[in-house]
């Protein structure tokens, strides 16, 4: 019985509404109070929305062909000597604009990551929350194969997959699914991160009076699983998708660098490198750069939410 | 203590033969390794024979016990991208992606565990917040783009250092090393770096993280409460227990920095295991492909041993019985 | 030995202490004025959240950032320490001022002997060279009390039980003879038995040494065993101070006054305890309820049992202490051992004993949470351990319900009170329509004393006497006839706890129902029960009638058991 501030009785108030009690807590107290992470949220939704809407944005489609001319091909940026103002941060070798293949790159880059992240979320919740809750045997198995895996890094097991995909899938069909490939990939290298975090907090859980309160009720393992523990383990959960879908990002972009991600006819950030290191040597750094820069601001403002979700949900680690 | 290393031993012969189904299940099931070795005029009859003669009609059984034994040897059979035997192509490799990880292994320890330490310790001085931002944006550069960079300025702008290959290496028996040459080493150094950043900076956050989880623990507080010189307490008490749980996932870093090592190398066109590996996926080269895998799970698995005897050595608690 | 004159020992003068935080200052200690003497025990008693403990932290100066102390002077003989350099400071603590803490299971480096950590704290402060130090660090756990001292010292803390690391922690702060020693709740994490052998030791020392101990607290009994003067804190403040004998007896300040009433008498029963009206709102007194028309009263009609309600036969439970592949290697620990009992239709069963007797094994093995190893368990006649499927298990199983001991994890913080509450309402379709669940949630939490207001919250909202209310309510909510109370107040605190049992034996008389009431305290037990069952070590030793069982115990364990009690001197 130690002296720690315990929770004061409840306040003689009206109960708060959803929106009241969110703008009273502690999490949006945090975030309003760290300009830094305010400003990685409205980068992030920034590039979010300007990726999603890349159409309206762009100056011009890069990929229709009608657009471009090749006689504006490898133009520096805007603002330097032979540098184009309809192209601001220049064009590559075949006259696209840097500018609109970063809108176009982004959203592969963010459609990739969100649905890998949410794929190994799908896999990596079901499986830590029944092996959390079962115990024993079932256990026993699902986290040694998780340990196993663990032992290899995401990348490495993303290029297995990528690598065995190839192999089962005829070659004139690579192009097409090479993006769901990829989304497999990544979300089968990360799983394990969301089932070790929600088995060893479901093993926390299950132990906490409460479920046992819902066991004597008589509810069956799935409703006590679903509806009073998986709740309870989402804010870790929370966090780590937040950070694996940074992660998500720099996967596809390696892959894509390393030439086995997606195609160079719907390239990402990570394809647009690839491209453009060939001409590093030659002088035209812009077509690498743009998309380089691009790719770490929009993973560090991700990391910047992850960082600041995982400290605000953890206060004593603060 | 005996029992305990043999139950480890065990596990990792476990998990060896786990890798090595998924290994020997990539020959089994991807491509076919007959038009893999032959012309496109191959007879069927021809084919037939050579199926036979390499055993490939057996069953599933026994050519995975005859996979096993081929490995324990070494042998992976001939890469079907570059006709030539794996674990040829593989021992010409070896020494550059080893010494390329173990002077990065060394570079992300050495920095990051001070780092972590000291951010830990000192949480609101301006080194710790400016060690802090700077790890948030190591974790956040993709491994090939801080190698581009790297390129680009001192490479292709500055002209200082080399920008691919390893530079000239000297043999020593069946090992290459680029240690001993001048240019051997400054190829060295941008490679270095470049694997280096992305594990020093989970190397430091990890170390803090840990750190401050003891630092909040009763013992630390009873320490202070004995009046325990603060060097002490900090060096004395809580460093040697936040190193126990950081040296497992260490172990598992610098396992991983070897593997890491694929995009560096891919990178800087670095002669070494990972450039291999790469090429051989695009090429769904499987002999290579397995033969990879399953040195870097053996890699892995003498990490884990090695960690595991660690940890006896510095926790009483699993060496003295209660 | 310091010098006898005028000035105290130690001397705190209007201490204040502040924790300022975004929602406001928090002040947890004001105008506290302390003084103590050589080789007098000072108790500081409260309940939770009192600002008990920060006294001592103000006083080791390791209170700690962004907390501070805002106001005050502390003096040791005369001398001002509070402020001091730090280095100042940290010669104090340790040298001049040593303390105790309560988890005696974290407060030990793990990583280090025994030895290692008293040779360090010795030779950090005394002038002495290593082999002294080792010869004196086995010296001092003898004092301690430690067998064998000159081969335990080499032992690592995990290898101690945790009364023996409690007296290690004390042999650590004594080692360098300080004059005054800090104890905070050093017995609260112990069972009763080791708790008394502990407080002995520390009575001993004091007495031997010419000390001054300041030992905080919450529980009266450890107030009334070892200190000479008592300070009462309430809310932050000092509401009370004086000879332990008349603040036990005859205190003047009406929260000491209700603090001291609502403590369970050990040596006779009470109907009800005295509402401490003094302390938070006690709640409405539960209304009388009609059975034959209130929701709780219908379907009451379980039929007529011959024999006990609730029969368990050779109850075997054992759990795996070291799992292996190999059977052979696997070990297991008997948690419950050949148990057998009856418990009649309407009475209330207390079982006790001390942690790790199996008593809430037991009670989790009735319930349906384990599955028994071996042995029946009958209820209203039907064989429960027989059933093969769960839905048949359950239509039992509705009418026998659990409260828990924990008030902090046993409700879901993610679900509000109504969803709480409607939860088995629902799952067992007791009410025909979503309002008509509404309502019965809303009468019962008004039953249970928290008015339907709650409803609306979630339970972070609420403090641990109103959470255990809900959990009264939630349990209720399957009309059972059953109750089984796995410690329901040993988190509490004693005002609250009054409370509580209050209410519990409202509702047992109002609804005529059965229950389990598991407890390791014997005061409370006598309040509660009719009849008690004795554990230890998984096995049942003796069951009585709890007057019975009080005035005549049977086994060497129960007399054991009942010497140990806390005994107030209290005004007749």
């Amino acid at each position: 019985m130690s002296d720690a501030a315990r929770p004061s009785p409840a306040r003689e108030t009206e109960p708060k509404t959803a929106i009241g009690r969110f703008f009273d807590s502690d999490l949006w107290w945090s975030f309003s109070h760290s300009p830094l992470v305010i400003i990685a949220a409205i980068v992030t939704v920034v590039m979010i929305f300007s990726a999603v809407f890349a159409p309206l944005v762009a100056p011009c489609n890069p990929f229709d062909l009608a657009q471009l001319d090749l006689m504006d091909s490898l133009k520096p940026p805007a603002w330097l000597e032979g540098g184009d103002p309809r192209y601001i941060f220049g064009t590559d070798d075949q006259g696209r604009d840097i500018f609109s293949t970063i809108l176009y790159g982004a959203r592969i880059s963010l459609l990739v990551g969100f649905l890998s992240v949410i794929l190994a979320m799908l896999i990596g919740v079901t499986v830590g929350l029944i092996a959390g809750y079962t115990g024993g045997l079932t256990d026993t198995i699902l986290m040694r194969i998780a340990d196993v895996q663990l032992t290899f890094p995401a990348i490495l097991i993303a290029l297995l997959v990528d690598g065995v995909m190839r192999g089962l899938l005829p070659p004139e069909m690579h192009e097409e699914v090479a993006i769901y490939v990829l989304v497999l990939a990544i979300a089968l290298s990360s799983w394990v991160q969301y089932a070790r975090t929600v088995r060893s907090s479901a093993l926390v859980e299950r132990t906490k009076e409460y479920v046992q309160a819902a066991q004597v009720i008589g509810l069956p393992a799935p409703l006590i699983l679903f509806r009073h523990i998986l709740p309870n383990v989402m804010g870790p959960v929370l966090v780590i998708a937040t950070i694996q879908l940074a992660l998500a990002i720099i996967i596809e972009a390696t892959l894509s660098f390393l030439g086995v991600g997606v195609p160079p006819t719907s390239p990402s950030l990570g394809t647009l490198i690839r491209i453009g290191n060939d001409y590093l040597f030659s002088g035209e750094w812009w077509i690498t750069v743009f998309p380089g820069l691009a790719l770490i601001i929009l993973v560090l403002a991700v990391n910047l939410l992850g960082d600041w979700l995982r400290d605000a949900l953890n206060p004593k680690l603060r | 203590m005996l029992f305990f290393i043999a139950r480890r031993l065990a596990q990792s012969v476990l998990v060896m033969l786990t890798v090595a189904m998924i290994a020997f299940a990539l020959f089994q099931y991807v491509g076919d390794p007959i038009n893999n070795m032959v012309d496109q005029d191959t007879s069927l009859a021809d084919r037939e024979r050579l199926r036979q003669e390499l055993g490939l009609n057996d069953p599933v059984p026994v050519q995975f016990w005859r996979f096993v034994k081929n490995a324990a040897h070494g042998d992976f059979g001939v890469s079907y991208r570059l006709r030539k035997p794996v674990s040829e192509l593989i021992a010409e490799r070896f020494p550059a992606t080893m010494e390329l990880s173990l002077i990065s292994a060394l570079l992300a320890l050495g920095v990051g565990i001070p780092m972590g330490v000291y951010t830990a310790l000192h949480r609101e001085r301006l080194p710790s917040k400016l060690f802090m931002t700077l790890s948030l944006i190591g974790v956040s550069l993709p491994t090939f783009l801080i190698g581009i960079f790297l390129i680009l300025f001192f490479g292709v702008q500055l002209r200082w250092l080399p920008t691919f290959g390893r530079g000239d290496v000297v043999h020593i028996g069946w090992w290459s090393t680029g240690l001993l040459t001048k240019t051997g080493l400054q190829s060295l150094i941008m490679p270095a770096i470049t694997l280096a950043i992305f594990q020093m900076t989970l190397i430091v956050r990890l170390v803090r993280a840990e750190m401050l989880e003891v630092m909040r623990t009763d013992y630390i507080k009873f320490a202070r409460a004995r009046g325990l010189k603060t060097r002490a307490i900090h060096f004395g008490h809580a460093l040697k227990n936040t190193l126990v749980p950081v040296i497992t996932i260490i172990g598992l870093q610098v396992g991983s920095i070897i593997a890491f090592a694929i995009i560096t190398e891919s990178v800087f066109q670095w002669p070494g295991m990972g450039l291999l590996f790469v090429q051989a996926i695009s090429e769904v080269d499987i002999p290579v492909m397995a033969a990879y895998l399953m040195l870097i799970a053996l890699i892995f698995v003498v990490i884990n041993l090695i960690v595991d005897i660690l940890y006896f050595v510095i926790d009483p608690r699993l060496r003295v019985q209660s | 030995m310091p010098e006898r004159n005028n000035t105290p020992l130690l001397d705190i003068r209007d201490l204040k202490v502040e924790f300022p935080s975004r929602r406001g200052v928090l002040v947890a200690a004001q105008g506290v004025n302390l003084s103590l003497q050589p080789g007098e025990i000072l108790g500081v008693v409260g309940e939770s959240g009192a600002g008990k403990s920060t006294i001592a932290y103000a006083i080791m100066g390791l209170i700690e950032p962004p907390g501070r102390m805002a106001q005050g002077e502390i003096l040791l003989k005369g001398e001002r320490i509070d402020g001091l350099p730090r280095e100042k400071m940290r010669r104090i603590r340790g040298r001049r001022i040593g303390m105790i803490f309560q988890d005696p299971l974290t407060s030990l480096d793990p990583l280090q002997t025994v030895e290692a950590q008293l040779v360090e704290t010795m030779r950090t402060h005394l002038p002495i060279s290593e082999a002294e130090a080792r010869a004196r660090a086995v010296d001092l756990l003898d004092q301690v009390g430690i067998p064998n001292p000159a081969e335990r010292v080499k032992n690592y803390p995990h290898q101690f039980s945790g009364g023996m690391r409690q007296r290690v922690v004390i042999a650590l702060a004594i080692s360098c003879e300080p004059e005054v020693l800090l104890a905070d709740e050093p017995t609260t994490a112990l069972d009763v038995s080791i708790q008394a052998q502990i407080l002995e030791l520390l009575k001993k020392l004091v007495r031997e040494k010419g000390m001054g101990m300041i030992i905080i607290t919450h529980d009266m009994g450890v107030i009334a065993e070892v200190t000479d003067r008592v300070a009462v804190m309430y809310r932050s403040r000092l509401v009370e101070e004086g000879p332990s004998d008349k603040i036990l007896t005859r205190p003047d300040h009406p929260y000491s006054q209700s603090l001291i009433a609502a403590v369970p008498p050990p040596d006779r029963r009470i109907e009800r305890f005295p509402l401490v009206e003094y302390i938070e709102k006690a709640g409405d007194e539960s209304r009388k309820l009609d059975l034959a028309t209130h929701w709780l009263g219908q379907a009451r009609d379980f039929g007529q049992t011959d024999g006990p309600l609730l029969r368990i036969e050779d109850l075997t439970m054992r759990f795996m202490t070291k799992p292996s592949i190999l059977p052979s290697r696997r070990r297991y620990m008997t948690a419950v051992d050949h148990v057998s009992l009856d418990i009649r239709d309407g009475e209330v069963f207390g079982l006790v004993g001390e942690s790790g007797s199996g008593k809430s094994t037991v009670a989790r093995l009735i319930s349906g949470i384990y599955t028994p190893f071996a042995g029946r368990i009958h209820f209203a006649g039907e064989e429960l351990t027989a059933f093969k499927s769960r839905r048949e298990a359950n239509r039992l199983r509705r009418q026998m319900q659990m409260i828990f001991q924990d008030p902090y994890s046993s409700l879901n913080p993610r679900m509000k009170v109504r969803d709480i509450v409607a939860e088995p309402i629902r799952f067992h379709k007791l009410a025909s329509s979503g309002a008509e669940v509404r309502r019965i949630v809303d009468d019962l939490l008004d039953h249970v004393g928290l008015g339907a207001s709650a409803a609306l919250r979630y339970p972070h909202e609420f403090s641990g006497g109103q959470r255990q209310r809900i959990s009264i309510a939630r349990a209720l909510a399957t009309r059972p006839r059953f109750l089984i109370c796995d410690e329901p107040t040993s988190a509490l605190d004693v005002s609250i706890q009054a409370q509580i049992l209050n209410l519990l034996k409202d509702l047992q008389e109002e609804l005529g129902l059965t229950m389990l009431f598991i407890s390791h305290d014997l005061p409370v037990i006598r309040q509660m029960c009719g009849r008690v069952g004795v554990m230890q070590h998984g096995k049942l030793l003796e069951t009585a009638e709890t007057e019975e069982l009080f005035n005549n115990p049977q086994t060497d364990y129960t007399r054991h058991l009942l010497a140990l009690m806390p005994r107030m001197k209290r005004a007749a």
